[in-house]
């Protein structure tokens, strides 16, 4: 009812500063609740962004989920079997060469696949045992981060062939060895190598800078005695999120334990959601406290506006009338406050974005950061949404106050 | 002359510690084109009564029959639309809307019943004010008009949708003498000119002498009520 709004939007301008700090309240809540969300989204985006990043979306190891099925178990419905001495598997994924073109087939996104093995460099006197990947240098480039993390060299300098090892920067410093430098590695099944440093890696994770090398897959091969095996299936899908369904998918059509990163990091992604639900709570409580400027102001007004509501009401204005005049003010100053927050939330995003940290690691290296922000238009409804839903209870209840006063006393008090 | 207001037993007690009888058991009844007085000393229920017979207050016993209308079942809603179709409300005091100019305020109840296009209601406004001699202060706030100017303006919005009965409460109270005789002059225009009902509460005997009925009231209770032939 447009003589209804009139009404609402002469008191509220007729009240410049109480509005303003009203309006104002509301604002800085909304503006705050969504630099709030978008820093707290874009911390758990920029958090995924790496998880996702670093990690194989999808890991196939040769392991499997469930112990091998007995000959006998497939063939009766009910076995017992005793005494049971397992048989020595050959460990590694068999019949790689099958299993990589089964994948390859359909999975979306790009694969890699490798020879996990331990052993032990030596160098100078110092031992340090390493995990020691054999990979295909090409396809490892396309799956692994590691590939942008290179201080020195690349993985480009394996390709050529021969017996060329990259490793961690921080091996090499506790090895004391650098580029170009030959060390010795002993693998577990005791084969001896030498092999030149030809590039060195800094990925931030100290487990991985100090216990990682890598070789060619046959260098691996020869290293643990295990021609043509290969131990993991790394995939890299082009969307990460359906990693579960492509992991099952795998799981099923070759047989080995196939493990998505969500189920890999299941822990941490619960923690996010709590982290998530922490910050709706922060950012409702803020809200509140805007809706309480705006209860503030409008019973105010209608403690002012006493009069004025006795004489509509003598004019023939219903008590609905009154409660609607009311609760159209707070919605008002709410819709006004989430305008001005939208525009508050969006420069102190941009401001935000602005802001860089040098962040010196544990590294000598300083790197230089952004704050992770995530623009999202939902940050900006629910913020409002919210702020709405709490100016209209703030509204409401002093309109309701409002709508039952009874003229006779005011006019009465009048005279 | 058809009763516009029919009032039997009509009571209003404060319910405190202490009761306190507003009114006590009036019985009256007022017919079209009537000027009343309700006289009295303070404190004797004149605006209670007025209150009562505006529908403002509810009684706590006692029929009041408005338009030939029972009002006791009527709702809040219902007892509202009745004010604004068939009362206006004159008060001791202006209670215009500060914030809207004169047209605006007199526009008001007009727009709440929405029976006119906004064409129609600016005219008919101005009509009103022009007739009250207003004419040139349409687009003035009321704190830019002296006392009698803003008694004519409320005058004029209790008049917006052309009520049969005007109710008026010390209209006079708060004005001076010549403003006062301009109000009551309008007052009795609007009862001779164009056939209203118009029930005053003034405690100037001066001005109920200028009526057409005078009721007097004494601690709630009628205690004169005389029709002036051709008053």
């Amino acid at each position: 009812m447009r003589l209804i709004l009139d009404l609402a939007l002469t008191h509220i301008l007729g009240r410049g500063r109480q509005t303003l700090v009203a309006v104002l309240g509301v604002a800085l809540g909304v503006g705050f609740s969504i630099a709030m969300a978008a820093l707290m989204q874009g911390g758990e985006d920029d958090f995924v962004a790496r998880l996702v990043d670093t990690m194989p979306h999808v890991a196939i190891t040769d392991e499997r989920r469930a112990a091998r099925r007995q000959p006998a178990q497939d063939q009766f419905a009910s076995v017992q079997i005793a005494g049971l001495r397992p048989k020595d598997d050959r460990r590694g994924i068999l019949n790689p060469t099958q299993a990589t073109a089964l994948l390859r087939a359909w999975v979306p996104g790009r694969m890699a696949s490798s020879l996990k093995t331990q052993g032990v460099v030596r160098y100078a006197g110092r031992d340090v045992g390493i995990g020691i990947i054999g990979i295909e240098p090409q396809a490892e480039m396309r799956v692994s981060s590691i590939a942008r993390d290179f201080r020195q060299g690349s993985f480009t300098s394996l390709i050529a062939g021969g017996n060329n090892i990259v490793v961690g920067d921080r091996l090499a410093q506790r090895l004391g060895a650098e580029l170009g430098t030959t060390v010795t590695v002993v693998s577990s099944t005791g084969q001896t190598r030498a092999f030149k440093i030809v590039g060195l890696f800094h990925t931030g994770t100290t487990a991985r800078d100090e216990g990682e090398g890598y070789v060619l897959l046959k260098n691996a091969q020869i290293l643990s005695e295990r021609p043509n095996a290969i131990n993991e299936i790394r995939l890299k899908l082009d969307d990460p999120a359906s990693a579960p369904q492509v992991a099952r998918r795998a799981e099923a059509l070759i047989g080995y334990k196939a493990v998505a990163w969500q189920e890999a990091n299941e822990s941490l992604l619960e923690a996010l959601v709590i982290r998530n639900v922490i910050m709706y709570t922060v950012v409702g409580a803020i809200l509140l406290v805007a809706g309480f400027g705006i209860f503030n102001i409008i019973s105010t007004i209608t403690h002012e506006k006493a009069r004025d509501i006795a004489i509509l009401k003598s004019l023939g204005f219903t008590e609905t009338d009154m409660r609607r005049l009311f609760l159209l003010e707070g919605l008002v100053l709410g819709a006004g406050g989430s305008l001005i927050g939208w525009a508050v939330g969006f420069g102190l995003c941009f401001t935000l974005s602005l802001v860089r940290f040098e962040l010196s690691g544990a590294s000598v290296v300083q790197e230089i950061t952004r704050l992770p922000l995530a623009w999202s238009i939902w940050h900006y409804l629910i913020a409002a949404g919210f702020a709405l839903a709490s100016a209209g209870i703030a509204g409401y209840l002093p309109a309701r106050q409002a709508a039952r006063l009874n003229p006779v006393e005011i006019i009465r008090g009048a005279t | 002359m058809t009763a516009l207001i029919e009032a039997a037993g009509l009571t209003r007690v404060l319910p405190a510690a202490v009761p306190v009888t507003l009114v006590q058991d009036i019985s009256l009844t007022i017919g079209e084109g009537e000027f009343v007085a309700i006289t009295g000393p303070s404190g004797s229920g004149k605006s209670s009564l007025l209150y009562l017979l505006g529908l403002l207050d509810r009684p706590t016993a006692g029929l009041l029959r408005i338009s030939g209308r029972d009002t006791e079942g009527l709702g809040e809603r219902e007892k509202a639309r009745l004010r604004l179709e068939t009362l206006g409300f004159v008060f001791q005091f202006h209670f215009l809307l500060p914030e809207f100019t004169v047209q605006e305020n007199v526009e008001i109840p007009m727009r709440r019943l929405g029976r006119l296009p906004p064409g129609a209601m600016r005219e008919r406004s101005t009509q009103l004010l022009e007739a009250l001699g207003l004419a040139g202060h349409l687009d003035k706030r009321p704190d830019q008009l002296s006392g009698g100017q803003r008694q004519r303006v409320a005058v004029a919005r209790a008049l917006a949708n052309d009520p049969p009965l005007v109710l008026a409460d010390e209209p006079t109270g708060s004005l001076d003498s010549k403003n006062s005789e301009q109000v009551f002059a309008i007052l009795d225009a609007l009862v001779r000119e164009r056939g209203k009902t118009v029930i005053a509460v003034t405690h100037d005997l001066e001005m109920a002498a200028l009526t057409s009925r005078r009721i007097h009231l004494v601690d709630g209770r009628v205690t004169q009520d005389e029709t002036l032939p051709g008053g």
